[in-house]
């Protein structure tokens, strides 16, 4: 009789020294398992280069109007051509300008017997590198011609480089909300859950007051209250002010019932009574403890701000022209008119949909890589 | 020998519930209510008692890790009395290097976020008493001390068992060199051989640093090892204090009585007969008048429903609370058994 032969499990070479490993790494383990979540965090990373580098990816300057194809649709690119021929170098189709019979208005109509290639950086309009470097170097350009791969709104300006123009300014606008929310938060609600008592008591209902207010008329009012005279940049620093201001509040109640937790924790008795200040206590010992779950909230809180700028802008009470957002470009797909004449003007919808969603995907990993010590 | 502390009429009130929005505490609940005792420098003295009697209230409240509703802690340092109430947050810090403490669960008295190091040094940092090399040598010297290697004390504390934690968690309380340890269960939440490990250590260390312990504990064989003497507390009233052979082989409290009958003889043949006491154990927060005990005594009188007995000295160095004790013949530990 012949023995069984076990199969020894080959062990996964791994040069993971979990003992060693520090919270963050542990966390980082966790959140790869997270499919959904690595997906959302690639997403985000492609937004954020599309917006460091929004000049150069774009092929045009966006206040530029190109008269010959005012208000007309995504430009396709192609490898074949009309009679099946395989160009190497993808190329647009020409476009030349006629007159409608019917309204006498200007259209574009694709003119198939020319090709406009594509080529990578070309020279086009000048611009200068995040307002530094003066250049006039753009990622891709059609040679002889032009393209517009999101089409162009009524004003002849290219959607795409728009798009991601705007991707910089509502990102930031998030950043910015979410880092004064976040400061404002951190130290509210570490206040409250610290000192305890009456203080907690009254920062509490502090924050359910300001929670109980709509929101929408709340933005709007404030919004209403900034001057009108104030340039694009000012109105924009006071936007997320205020998206800030209201922002707060749920990062507010994490720290404090983070802290709250944590005050009673046996580890925090033995740093107190190994002699460490409230300061340190704080700094050294709790802080670390909850920094975790602060970046999960900012995650989620994120897409809230995100969206409420959306929403201020898209109401004509946020960002307004010539500043680009999101909820700037979807202003001018406010009317039906626009909408069944130029549907690619909601293409920037898109992008919102894309960060907000990969947000969520992201804050969802970083909820369960929170606690790595949670099994 | 000479005293190290003295604790009088200590007591640790919590407020439960709530008349009104803002309004008062309905009640309050006598974690610690009343209790006296002395400790002698170098001794280990041992306090046990069912769970919620109080030990670990009163273990944090001597330290002032937990503010007593009232009391007095006197500290001898060098021949000076120092009245631990009336030290502000400062003159705590000072005292906390001489008296520390070992948590029960050594897997929440680690912050999970600090390598082994930075926690057994962190109490060095916060006093700012070493740094640089200095630091590092007494980091290392105490972990040796303490039976760890010190080949990993850049590892997390998530790498280590139960009983390399309590190690970790006693070299932090021992690293800034203390005289008095309050060892708050610091052996119930280890395996049985572990358990042996540590009070060794403990006693090792006791005599290699000149140590005082307050070791609570309700496993009574661990206390029987460890300790000189011993007080037993009974809702939040100590009932009986005496030297462990004492207590343990000549018990005059009869709940003392009922607690070592409870003790199992390493014989399996030994059939057992622990004394069964009736009734639940009333709440802390309405205790029974007279003496507290006396609703699921067995040896209870009409005077123990209405008098409070005092704790008295009735041999030398053996202070019991009951009215009845030079009445009564108590059978102390392992003479429960038949025959």
């Amino acid at each position: 009789m012949t023995s069984p032969v076990l199969a020894i499990p080959k062990l996964k070479k791994s040069n993971r020294r979990p003992e060693m490993a520090t919270q963050w790494q542990l966390m980082w383990w966790k959140f790869k398992k997270h499919h959904m979540a690595l997906v959302g965090m690639i997403m985000l990373s492609l937004l954020v280069f599309s917006a460091v580098f929004a000049e150069i990816l774009s092929p045009e300057i966006p206040t530029e109007r190109n008269n010959k194809y005012l208000a007309s649709g995504p430009m396709g690119i192609h490898f074949f051509d009309s009679e099946w021929n395989f160009h190497l170098r993808p190329f647009v189709y020409s476009r030349s300008t006629k007159r409608d019979p019917v309204t006498l208005r200007k259209i574009a109509v694709v003119d198939e017997t020319k090709l406009w290639p594509i080529e990578f950086f070309v020279t086009g309009s000048p611009y200068k590198f995040w307002g530094l470097v003066e250049t006039d170097i753009h990622f891709f350009g059609a040679k002889g011609g032009f393209v517009h791969l999101f089409g162009t709104d009524s004003l002849g300006r290219d959607v795409f480089s728009r798009s991601l123009y705007a991707t910089r300014i509502s990102l930031s606008v998030g950043l910015v909300g979410v880092t004064f929310a976040f400061i404002l938060g951190a130290i509210i609600g570490g206040i409250a859950g610290y000192f305890g008592g009456i203080i907690d008591n009254l920062i509490m209902r502090l924050i359910e007051f300001i929670r109980s207010i709509p929101t929408l008329p709340l933005w709007l009012a404030l919004s209403a209250a900034l001057p009108r005279e104030w340039s694009s940049l000012q109105v924009y620093l006071a936007i997320t002010v205020i998206l800030a201001m209201i922002g707060w509040t749920h990062l507010a109640r994490t720290v404090r019932s983070k802290l709250l937790a944590l005050r009673e924790e046996d580890f925090t008795v033995a740093a107190r009574l190994s002699g460490c200040t409230d300061m340190r206590i704080i700094l050294r010992h709790l802080l670390p403890a909850f920094m975790s779950y602060m970046i999960v909230d900012v995650t989620i809180a994120f897409p809230e701000i995100l969206l409420a700028e959306t929403s201020l802008s898209f109401l004509g009470l946020g960002l307004r022209e010539p500043a680009e957002s999101w909820g700037v470009l979807l202003f001018a797909a406010q009317n039906v008119r626009s909408i069944s004449h130029m549907p690619w003007l909601l293409i920037p919808g898109l992008f919102i949909i894309v960060a907000v969603l990969a947000f969520n995907f992201v804050g969802d990993g970083m909820r369960d890589a929170a606690d790595p010590y949670s099994k | 020998m000479s005293r190290l502390l003295r604790v009088t009429d200590i007591k640790v009130h919590f407020p439960v519930g709530k008349t009104g929005i803002l309004g008062r505490p309905a009640n309050y609940l006598k974690a610690v209510d009343g209790v006296s005792f002395d400790i002698q420098r170098g001794e280990t003295l041992g306090l046990v008692g069912e769970s919620g009697s109080g030990k670990t209230t009163l273990g944090r409240a001597i330290l002032r890790a937990l503010e007593p509703t009232s009391g007095e802690i006197v500290y001898e340092q060098d021949g000076n009395s120092i009245d631990i109430m009336g030290l502000n947050r400062n003159g705590l810090r000072k005292i906390w290097r001489n008296m520390q403490m070992i948590f029960q669960d050594p897997y929440a008295s680690l912050n999970p976020r600090m390598t082994v190091q930075d926690i057994i040094s962190e109490p060095l940092l916060a006093n700012k008493l070493a740094k640089g090399k200095d630091l590092n040598d007494q980091v290392v010297d105490m972990a040796q001390r303490c039976g760890l290697n010190t080949g990993h004390l850049s590892r997390f504390p998530h790498a280590f068992s139960g009983g390399q934690r309590q190690r970790i968690a006693i070299a932090r309380a021992l690293i800034l060199h203390p005289e008095f340890i309050v060892c708050d269960e610091a052996v119930s939440a280890l395996d049985v051989s572990i358990q042996a490990q540590i009070l060794n250590l403990l006693k090792d260390l006791q005599v290699e640093l000149n140590l005082t312990y307050l070791f609570i504990a309700h496993d009574l064989a661990a206390v029987a090892y460890a300790c000189d003497r011993v007080a037993v507390m009974y809702l939040g009233q100590i009932v009986e204090i005496a030297s462990t052979e004492k207590l343990y082989y000549s018990p005059r409290h009869p709940y003392t009585e009922a607690l070592m009958s409870a003790i199992p003889e390493a014989n399996p043949e030994q059939v057992m007969q622990p004394v069964f006491l009736t009734g639940e154990r009333p709440s802390p927060t309405n205790p029974p008048a007279g003496c507290r005990f006396h609703t699921r005594c067995k040896y209870a009188t009409d005077e123990c429903r209405t008098q409070v007995p005092a704790l008295r000295e009735i041999t030398e160095g053996h202070f019991v609370a009951c009215l009845h004790s030079e009445g009564l013949s108590l059978k102390g530990a392992l003479e429960h058994g038949k025959g």
